[in-house]
């Protein structure tokens, strides 16, 4: 299966078309093309390296590819303005890997802080919105914490609401689950359902975890290399035949290179006599 | 050696050109972090700046100049008083601090406490991708975090420049009215009639150079961190350093500079 094929019936929210990006000399991303539909749950997989998150940043807005483009809602990131990208921004909502919760405001005036920069609302109507996002991902009890008081998954919630605070058309999730116990990590997916069903919203989650992927993507994608190998439902993801994907999917270690092969059996060798 | 000497020389332009960038950039900004005409936020901020910067500087500010004080003080009476003339050691201390010394003592006790401080608090902000999720919002780092550092530190040197000429000179009036009992009358007579305005303005300008030069390589250091907690390290150490370090070199290229144009020669 080709990544270019598939029929294109509903409208295409973000279209990725042969995004390429290099660092001296190394191609890191080697003409990515995927189009992303509203509403829909999409998640990237991809091992340490393979250009997940560079992709996730071109997607952003915060770096530029090298050739390609990248269209949301009509507007070509890669070519417009400060002003349009300023406004493309405002429909997208990103929670880091890292959260990137600022550390001197409480969880609240995190949430509220894109209302508050960005909009003239009231403050009344903004602590309600901010109320309602932290309902939704289930922190309306936390909002007068500091950040450094939050667990970690408490913190991934938290950037979710500040990432939903303006209620953007489409969420991008990095790594949601990573450095989570599997409990904590299936209350994420949990949520991540209900920013599609309740609010309607398209995510783009990026992760290697597979079980949580194949748990919420409507379409699983797979980056090795720089390059899209493989792109389906998460059935037709678990019956590729691709190496790579099986490889992915079965958890098998990459294959060494001959030279540190032969290293790795003398030295097992050793360390058994 | 000529290879290494060239590599420094490229990095050191580099830096300058980074720096210079960052400047005009912060600049630019600046008038948002005003009060009034500018982003109230932001304003806030200022002031949490001007705390951290300033008001919390203040102790080590007045006992490191008091300090200094008392040494120059004894310093100069040592020589002074073989001639019978130590009454002249006023004069001394109220040219030497507002001059200098209350400049380079305060911009030194700030780059210590403050470059050291931003440097950490950005690289921090660059690991926790706090930066990038500002410019995802749309908001402009620069405008957010370093504006109102800049603000900050350009309001509260020079007013602590003056503190710091104060307990300078009043370690000189300690000394004096112990060692030859001068009555404060007499030492507030002599004192100000050494001071002159024009010295007092020129260290206050070369205050708001010291400021920039704190803030923007304290910014410089921590945006170029990356890697590990111990980066964070090096990077404080060589905001501090090297922050240190462009003070004392402005501070000569500025007395040198007034010296030339002739508004240093006294009287």
């Amino acid at each position: 299966m080709t990544t270019n094929t598939v029929a294109t019936a509903r409208e295409a929210l973000i279209s990725i078309r042969d995004v390429s990006v290099a660092y001296g000399g190394r191609r890191v991303l080697d003409s990515v093309s995927r189009d992303i539909h509203r509403g829909e749950i999409v998640a990237l997989l991809g091992g340490s390296g393979s250009g997940k998150t560079t992709l996730l940043r071109r997607v952003i807005g915060l770096e530029r590819p090298d050739s390609g483009s990248i269209m949301i809602g009509g507007v070509d990131l890669t070519a417009c303005s400060e002003a349009e990208l300023a406004v493309v921004r405002r429909k997208i909502g990103v929670a880091f890997q890292e959260s990137a919760l600022f550390s001197s405001l409480t969880v609240d005036e995190n949430a509220a802080l894109p209302i508050r920069e960005l909009t003239d609302l009231a403050d009344p109507i903004v602590a309600q919105m901010v109320w309602m996002k932290l309902k939704a991902v289930g922190l309306a009890d936390a909002g007068r914490l500091y950040p450094r008081e939050l667990s970690g998954g408490m913190k991934k919630r938290a950037a979710i609401a500040r990432a939903i605070a303006l209620d953007p058309d489409i969420v991008v999730l990095d790594e949601p689950s990573a450095g989570l116990d599997p409990i904590i990590a299936a209350g994420l997916d949990e949520l991540i359902l209900f920013l599609k069903r309740g609010f309607g919203m398209t995510v783009l989650v990026v992760t290697h975890a597979l079980d949580s992927a194949f748990r919420i993507a409507d379409r699983v994608a797979m980056l090795y290399q720089g390059s899209l190998i493989a792109v389906g439902t998460p059935a037709e993801f678990k019956a590729s035949i691709h190496p790579r994907v099986r490889q992915f999917v079965q958890g098998e270690p990459e294959r060494l290179s001959d030279a540190s092969e032969g290293f790795a059996a003398s030295f097992l060798k050793e360390f058994h006599a | 050696m000529i290879a290494a000497i060239g590599r420094t020389a490229i990095s050191s332009a580099a830096d300058v050109g980074t720096l210079t960038i960052q400047l005009w950039r912060s600049v630019l900004r600046l008038p948002a972090a005003l009060p009034m005409v500018g982003n109230g936020r932001r304003w806030r901020t200022a002031v949490r700046q001007m705390m951290a910067i300033g008001v919390s500087a203040l102790p080590v500010v007045a006992l490191m100049s008091f300090c200094l004080g008392s040494v120059a003080a004894l310093q100069a009476a040592a020589e002074l008083r073989r001639y019978g003339a130590t009454r002249y050691v006023v004069e001394f201390i109220a040219i030497a601090f507002t001059r200098e010394l209350g400049a380079i003592i305060t911009a030194i006790a700030v780059s210590g406490r403050s470059a050291s401080a931003i440097a950490a608090e950005v690289s921090t902000m660059v690991v926790s991708q706090e930066l990038d999720a500002l410019r995802v919002m749309g908001l402009d780092p620069i405008e957010f975090t370093l504006a109102p550092k800049y603000l900050g530190a350009l309001i509260t040197l020079p007013c602590l420049t003056i503190l710091s000429t104060f307990f300078g000179i009043a370690a000189g009036y300690a000394f004096l009215a112990a060692s030859i009992d001068m009555t404060a009358r007499v030492f507030i007579r002599e004192a100000l009639a050494s001071i002159m305005l024009r010295d007092v303005v020129l260290t206050l300008v070369k205050s708001l150079v010291f400021a920039t030069i704190i803030v923007h390589v304290g910014y410089m250091e921590g945006l170029r961190v990356s890697g590990g907690p111990e980066a964070v390290g090096r990077g404080t150490t060589a905001a501090v350093v090297n922050a240190t370090f462009l003070v004392i070199v402005a501070d000569l290229a500025a007395t040198a500079l007034f010296y030339i144009l002739g508004w240093s020669a006294a009287g």
